[in-house]
């Protein structure tokens, strides 16, 4: 499944966007960095509330305002960097270079109008073309995500048609300016098992028709295993570990990410019994000192109580925050027995 | 199977009505959502029902728990036609069959303490005193890993996971024979889905309770279920013991299905088998076999006659023309 990857588009670098709030400053993102080349698509996974979204309205700067802030870091697509830009040049950006699917696509459509103006007005953004060669393009939009019978559904408001329609419409917004990076933020959750492979089939054929970026939110390591390049696995707002997709899946190195694997049931094999992760994540406002883990590790000690742990490499291109891989370690499978 | 199954459905047909014109008043068509389907769930076994979106599953689950009422035939728990219960015998049933669905946000009422949440199946239906109704949701409490001190908060005072949790528990409370699972754990996260799904089968395995459960995510089935059927437009296509069905899947469909479903590893290549078109509509099912227009080894027969069930091997039931 690897395919040719060509130059660096995008490159975060200890990104760091806290929310300030009357109970404290939630640190939803607290470092993380990344970068990600054309052609790619990045893996972001990790629990409920570790920063996943915050870090994807980052790049684009649309972090919910007044409470959340971006407040260190850069961000870089094609050098450039968009912390530097003022609101308009990124408006510039928004849209035409960097897309996003948003989490919840139901409530991305506007009820009020018909789903052909709505890609109408996504792609006047960038064509000043007259209302007859905006129609055939949104037409074109729509027949390029397989909607049946695109001259109808142009005049089809959102109530009218299935969620798997709706989903590939919003996808069909979001890429009807050709972006170099698209996020997807879990875009699937909704559909049924085979809507779902239809539609990650035609992000791939989109991708590799425009050589596009793509980076998938998701919790599903089944999309994960079948569309990703890398991975990067967060939790409580740090990227605990990343690296190639089958490096992580094969040899998961942070007691996390090894957890979290062992979670997950298999269609292809009987499984005794599921690991469970016990306990929960920290509060983002009273982070531990130390490692952010350690509360429901299986190996904590004193020391990742007390000392956050660096990150350690372990493999081409891939690293995981943990003290366990100081000494001479070799990570393997996780076996639940440790539980 | 055991000799007396916990459920039975026989022939279970639920069609509604297409209505158009004033006041919507005029019958044009019928939706077929359930189409006769039969199957039977033992003493302390799950069945899982799998499909498409639309194929009929919630529609199954409404019709078992008296939420809906068949068009045609039978669904019996314990024996008994539920569709002609009245009195104690209907009071005895709401104790029996219990249900937990998707979503924790909205299926808990936001004003009720955990403590009578969990209560109310024995309060509405009068089947304990007020000493024993306290002792049961004490015991069941703990049973799903929450705290005694618990009871006394609010649902919104709890995570996703936790109020999946008191979810269960208010449906175990009455010590049902039969749980309904509507996709239990598909909006939870995974690592509580992990915690879900293990407290239901250590559950199951304590009091011996029957689970049907519908659920997309066929890994899902397979860690959980005894039995999967496999719906396509209203009717039961496929049926076998959950290893049998996933090591050899036989209906085309079934097959298709499996295929499209994504991999627990990068490696796992699956050879997908892609479906053209989309389902078709319930309302006119295709003649013949229904899977026949998007079907890659229909052969003419196939939109003349309906295939009829056949067993295959033991417990094995397929419905279609190649076998
Ligand atoms: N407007 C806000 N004010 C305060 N805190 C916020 C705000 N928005 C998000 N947060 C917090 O920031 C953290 C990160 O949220 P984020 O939405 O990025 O999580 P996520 O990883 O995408 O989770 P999920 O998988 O549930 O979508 C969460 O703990 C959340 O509670
Ligand atoms: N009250 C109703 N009136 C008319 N049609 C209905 C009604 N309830 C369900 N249907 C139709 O019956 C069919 C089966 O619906 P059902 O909800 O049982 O599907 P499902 O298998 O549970 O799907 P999903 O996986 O999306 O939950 C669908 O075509 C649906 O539109
Ligand atoms: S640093 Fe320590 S607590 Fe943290 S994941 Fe590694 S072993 Fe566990
Ligand atoms: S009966 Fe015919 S159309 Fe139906 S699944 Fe079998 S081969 Fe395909
Ligand atoms: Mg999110
Ligand atoms: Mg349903």
């Amino acid at each position: 499944m690897s395919r040719p990857v060509g130059d660096v588009i995008l490159e975060v670098d200890d990104l760091h966007t806290y929310c300030f709030t009357r109970w404290g400053v939630v640190k939803a993102v607290d470092g993380v960095s990344f970068s990600l080349r054309q052609g790619e698509t990045l893996g972001i996974v990790g629990e409920s509330g570790s920063g996943k979204t915050m870090t994807a309205l980052s790049l684009l700067r649309l972090v919910p305002r007044p409470a959340a802030r971006i407040v260190k870091g850069s961000i870089r697509l094609a050098g450039e960097d968009l912390l530097a830009k003022s609101e308009r040049e990124m408006r510039a950006v928004r849209g035409r270079r960097i897309s996003m699917i948003l989490q919840d696509p139901q409530t991305s459509l506007n009820p009020v109008f018909t789903i052909g103006n709505q890609l109408i007005e996504a792609i006047q953004i960038h064509h000043k073309d007259g209302r007859g060669s905006l129609v055939r393009r949104a037409i074109e939009g729509l027949k390029q995500v397989r909607v049946a019978a695109p001259e109808r559904r142009v005049a089809d408001y959102p109530h009218q048609i299935s969620g798997g329609m709706k989903q590939r419409v919003v996808g069909a917004i979001a890429i009807s300016c050709e972006p170099k990076v698209l996020i997807a933020d879990e875009p699937t959750t909704s559909l049924d098992v085979t809507i779902q492979a239809q539609y990650l089939r035609l992000l791939r054929e989109i991708q590799q028709a425009t050589n596009l970026a793509l980076i998938f939110i998701t919790h599903d390591f089944g999309i994960v295993a079948k569309m990703c390049d890398r991975v990067i696995v967060m939790y409580a707002g740090r990227a605990v570990e990343s690296g190639p997709v089958r490096d992580i899946f094969n040899r998961p190195s942070h007691p996390y990410t090894q957890a979290l694997l062992s979670s997950v049931p298999s269609m292809d094999e009987d499984v005794a019994r599921l690991y469970s992760i016990a306990g929960q994540p920290p509060a983002l406002w009273d982070l531990p000192e130390g490692c952010r883990f350690a509360a429901r590790c299986p190996h904590a000690d004193d020391r990742c109580r007390h000392e956050y742990p660096r990150a350690f490499s372990v493999g081409e291109g891939h690293t995981a925050d943990c003290w366990r891989l100081e000494k001479e370690w070799t990570p393997r499978p996780f076996s639940a027995s440790t539980s | 199977m055991d000799a007396a199954p916990v459920l039975r459905v026989d022939e279970l047909t639920k069609h509604f009505p297409v209505t158009e014109g004033l006041l919507w008043t005029k019958v044009v068509g019928w939706v077929k959502a359930v189409d006769g389907i039969a199957f039977s769930v033992g003493q302390g076994q799950t069945l899982a029902l799998v499909g498409e979106s639309g194929c009929g599953k919630t529609t199954t689950a409404k019709l078992i728990l008296r939420l809906e009422r068949p068009t045609a035939g039978t669904v019996t728990v314990d024996g008994e036609d539920v569709h002609t219960l009245g009195g104690e015998a209907l009071k005895q049933y709401r104790a029996k069959v219990q249900a937990v669905f998707q979503d924790p946000w909205s299926s808990l009422s936001p004003r009720m303490r955990v403590r009578e949440i969990v209560a109310e199946p024995l309060v509405i239906n009068g089947l304990a005193s007020s000493h024993e109704i306290k002792e049961r949701v004490a015991e069941i409490l703990s049973a799903v890993g929450l705290r005694p001190q618990q009871a006394d908060l609010y649902p919104h005072e709890f995570s996703g996971g936790q109020r999946q949790r008191i979810a269960v528990a208010s449906a175990l409370v009455s010590r049902p024979k039969l749980i309904v699972l509507d996709e239990p754990v598909s909006a939870l996260d995974v690592s509580i889905r992990a915690q879900i799904m293990n407290l239901l089968v250590d559950l199951q395995r304590q009091y011996d309770v029957s689970f049907l459960l519908i659920a997309h995510h066929l890994a899902t089935t397979r860690y959980m279920a005894h039995e999967v059927a496999v719906m396509y437009l209203g009717q039961i296509v496929e049926k076998a013991p959950t290893k049998e069905l996933f090591t050899s899947p036989l209906h085309p469909y079934t097959k298709a299905l499996f295929s499209a479903a994504l991999p627990a590893h990068p490696d796992i290549a699956r050879e997908e088998i892609i479906l053209s078109g989309e389902v078709p509509s319930p309302i006119n099912p295709p003649s013949g076999c229904r899977f026949h227009p998007r079907c890659p080894f229909a052969m003419r027969q196939c939109s003349e006659t309906e295939p009829s069930p056949k067993e295959i091997a033991a417990g094995h039931m397929v419905a279609c023309h190649l076998y």
